[in-house]
């Protein structure tokens, strides 16, 4: 019976292809084969190129494997660029200049706060209805906040590209997933006066891409006053240094319209009955959003995510015009990497630079290909 | 009758417009609003309003009896670092072609053109070749999507770097391919005026065409089976069933992807900041790059605002154009 529908379902697919004949199918699979590895050859030679020796160069016929593999290229790279952070603990004398015995009573209450803080997380997850999942989560990302600030009290992180682009872009995510979400529910759920223009109004910024405004962006970050934050000069006036911050690089991006289409579109697809039941059990607007609106829409979120965590990891235009030294990101190492005087033509000292950027993503997608590729399908706006 | 009109303005009001006038929604849409004002909105009226003012702020300030080169503005004892308003000249000087900035812009357009004209149609059929390639139930295909479609997860930084060597004169891959083939031109295509904006043309179409080819698969994996099996009962073969079906029926993902495509090709210059980085100059100059270069480069602050004016005013345009597109075929059979 199995063995019956199976024929029967190769049938249908040979009567879809037009019955080619097999030699066809050969030669279709030939191509696909010679432009894949075609495809695959830049990725290939880096990696090779990467795992050869630092001083080893390159030349005519040598250009692929070297007698040894060694990650030499890799360790030497590490070295001349702050590619990773590190953590340098502070002397004696060091700490009790920072610290001090009264800071010291103060770190104990600190300690108490945040374990305070995770009772009431605890707690408090419970009756708001979160699973345990969310729970650990977020008990999680209180212990790393406590880790972060007791290595930061008892040492000191050195800034890295690294550390920077994850700042950037973690900042980026978290603000663009509330601000998303928020201004797709509204679209969706009210009516309101105004709602076509405003959502026009937001649509302007898939035509026209923050990455082309940079010239009047850069002085808008540069410039960033309590002004811009609508509070008038006569009652308070401050100006922010932003410049060279990884907050500089992430706030244009703050709102995006292309995230509130796409979670509007999810949002829309939410059944009225369902909100229509929630309205008449008198949920007030955050329940409907949390329990009705996104259960749904997680998928939407998650893919909306994805692209954007890919799109601000690869970015380079801002960052390089908005910092200049500490807060540059892993593409402006690079950048910087290649103009080195002392690399020249070292390939694979620049492959390994170039691997140590590419890794972190290129294994996510390895691993997770099927959501990469259809997150990357759903935020195509259909 | 005027208390009748009153009457009809009361109604709408407290029917239509009042229910709908509560705060949250607006509330809600503070946060993105706020943002999308400050980033893009307010700086297109900033850029318009920059465009019309000199200002060079790494020149002396000295007064001088100097000649700002724009048409329409006549020398005179001023300053030669600005600002000075300068009305429209820099457009008028743009469209000059006698002038220096009119053969820098002249060149830069061309440039952007070719670029655009070569990475977009290229990259697109390269997509849809691709799509039909892997749009097949055969073993290991999964493994030709990832080889295509991995590109677009490096950085176009990365993915330039490693071209770079590629093109490397001697032992560069992509020359020693060429070389195999029969080529004996110049090797040296990042620094040769003429083949400068070509290799960037070939990351490009590298880099894009699996991203392009994933909108194409889901175009012809959405496709009706019926219709195709009828053209096979008709007797049609693999050509005209490619031309008479797939290709109409993918009209609107073509759309599509040739929107997404120019806007990208017009947003990404990475490559050329790696690739041509003070190596060529002007030769192989896209519009974007040249905003960067008069603005953060040369400090030519007056010209990068009127560059950029130019730029929103083609993507306008372009959304302009695809908007017109899409609405006829929605009215059309």
């Amino acid at each position: 019976m199995a063995r019956d529908s199976l024929t029967v379902s190769s049938r249908a697919v040979a009567r879809m292809m037009g019955r080619r004949p097999s030699w066809t199918n050969w030669l279709v699979s030939a191509i696909t084969i010679a432009l894949g590895l075609v495809w695959a050859v830049p990725i290939a030679w880096a990696t090779i190129v990467s795992l050869r020796p630092p001083g080893d160069s390159l030349g005519r016929g040598d250009i692929w494997f070297s007698s040894r593999i060694t990650a030499e290229s890799y360790e030497r790279a590490t070295a001349l660029a702050p590619f990773f952070p590190s953590w340098n603990a502070l002397s004696a004398e060091q700490f009790a200049a920072r610290v001090g015995v009264s800071q010291g009573a103060l770190a104990v209450l600190g300690a108490v706060a945040l374990l305070a803080m995770a009772a009431l997380i605890a707690a408090a997850t419970r009756r708001w209805g979160f699973s345990g999942r969310t729970t650990a989560f977020l008990l999680g990302a209180v212990a790393a906040i406590a880790a972060l600030v007791g290595l930061n009290t008892y040492g000191s992180f050195t800034t890295s590209y690294y550390s920077n682009t994850i700042q950037f872009v973690v900042l980026t995510i978290v603000v663009q997933m509330v601000t998303v979400t928020l201004a797709g529910f509204a679209f969706a759920h009210f009516n309101f006066v105004g709602r076509r223009l405003l959502f026009t109004l937001i649509l302007l910024q898939m035509m026209i891409p923050t990455a082309v405004l940079l010239v009047p962006n850069f002085v808008t970050v540069r410039e960033f006053s309590t002004e811009m934050l609508l509070i008038p000069r006569a009652i308070y006036y401050h100006k922010f240094s932003l410049y060279d911050t990884p907050l500089a690089m992430a706030m244009p991006y703050f709102g995006s319209a292309m995230g509130t289409f796409l979670m509007r579109q999810a949002f829309l697809g939410v059944p009225r009955d369902l909100v229509d039941a929630g309205v008449v059990d008198g949920c007030r607007w955050y329940h409907l959003l949390r329990h009705v609106y996104l259960p749904p829409s997680w998928p939407s979120l998650i893919a909306w995510g994805l692209v954007s965590t890919s799109f601000h990891w690869n970015e380079l235009l801002w960052p390089l015009v908005i910092t200049s030294d500490r807060a540059r990101p892993l593409t402006m190492g690079l950048l910087r990497f290649t103009q080195l005087t002392d690399i020249g033509a070292q390939w694979s000292l620049v492959m390994a630079a170039t691997m140590i950027i590419v890794l972190p993503l290129l294994v996510a997608f390895l691993i997770f290909q099927r959501q990469f590729i259809s997150s990357f399908l759903h935020s195509g706006l259909k | 009758m005027a208390t009748n009109t009153l009457d009809t303005l009361r109604t709408t009001w407290t029917r239509r417009v009042r229910p709908r006038l509560k705060p949250l929604p607006y509330l809600l849409l503070l946060p993105t609003l706020y943002f999308v004002f400050l980033f893009t909105i307010l700086p297109t009226f900033k850029v318009l309003r920059d465009s019309q003012i000199y200002y060079h702020p790494n020149r002396p300030d000295r007064a001088l009896d100097t000649n700002l080169q724009l048409p329409g503005i006549e020398p005179m004892p001023r300053s030669i670092r600005g600002p000075h308003a300068v009305g429209f000249s820099y457009f008028r000087a743009m469209f000059d072609f006698n002038s220096e900035i009119g053969r820098q812009f002249r060149q830069v357009m061309v440039n952007t053109l070719i670029y655009v004209a070569a990475t977009v149609p290229s990259s697109m059929l390269l997509a849809f070749v691709f799509a039909t390639l892997v749009n097949r139930k055969v073993r290991g295909i999964g493994l030709a999507r990832v080889a295509f479609f991995y590109p677009t997860m490096l950085p176009m930084v990365s993915a330039a770097t490693i071209w770079l060597f590629f093109f490397t004169p001697g032992y560069g891959l992509f020359n020693s391919t060429l070389r195999f083939f029969g080529y004996s031109g110049p090797e040296n295509w990042i620094i040769n005026p003429s083949l400068g904006l070509w290799a960037l043309v070939i990351v490009a179409i590298w880099k894009n065409a699996g991203y392009f080819m994933i909108f194409y698969l889901a175009g012809l994996q959405n496709l009706p089976d019926d219709v195709y099996e009828a053209a096979s009962l008709d007797g049609a073969n693999w050509w005209v069933k490619m031309f008479r079906i797939t290709l109409p029926l993918l009209k609107r993902t073509t759309l599509f992807v040739s929107v997404i495509a120019i806007i990208g090709a017009f947003q990404t210059i990475d490559h050329a900041l790696v690739m041509t980085y003070e190596l060529v100059t002007g030769e192989a100059d896209l519009l974007l790059y040249e905003i960067y270069q008069q603005r953060f480069v040369l400090q030519n602050y007056g010209l990068a605002n009127a560059l950029t004016v130019v730029m929103i005013v083609i993507l306008l345009g372009l959304t302009l154009v695809n908007f017109l597109i899409s609405e006829r075929d929605e009215d059309g059979p």
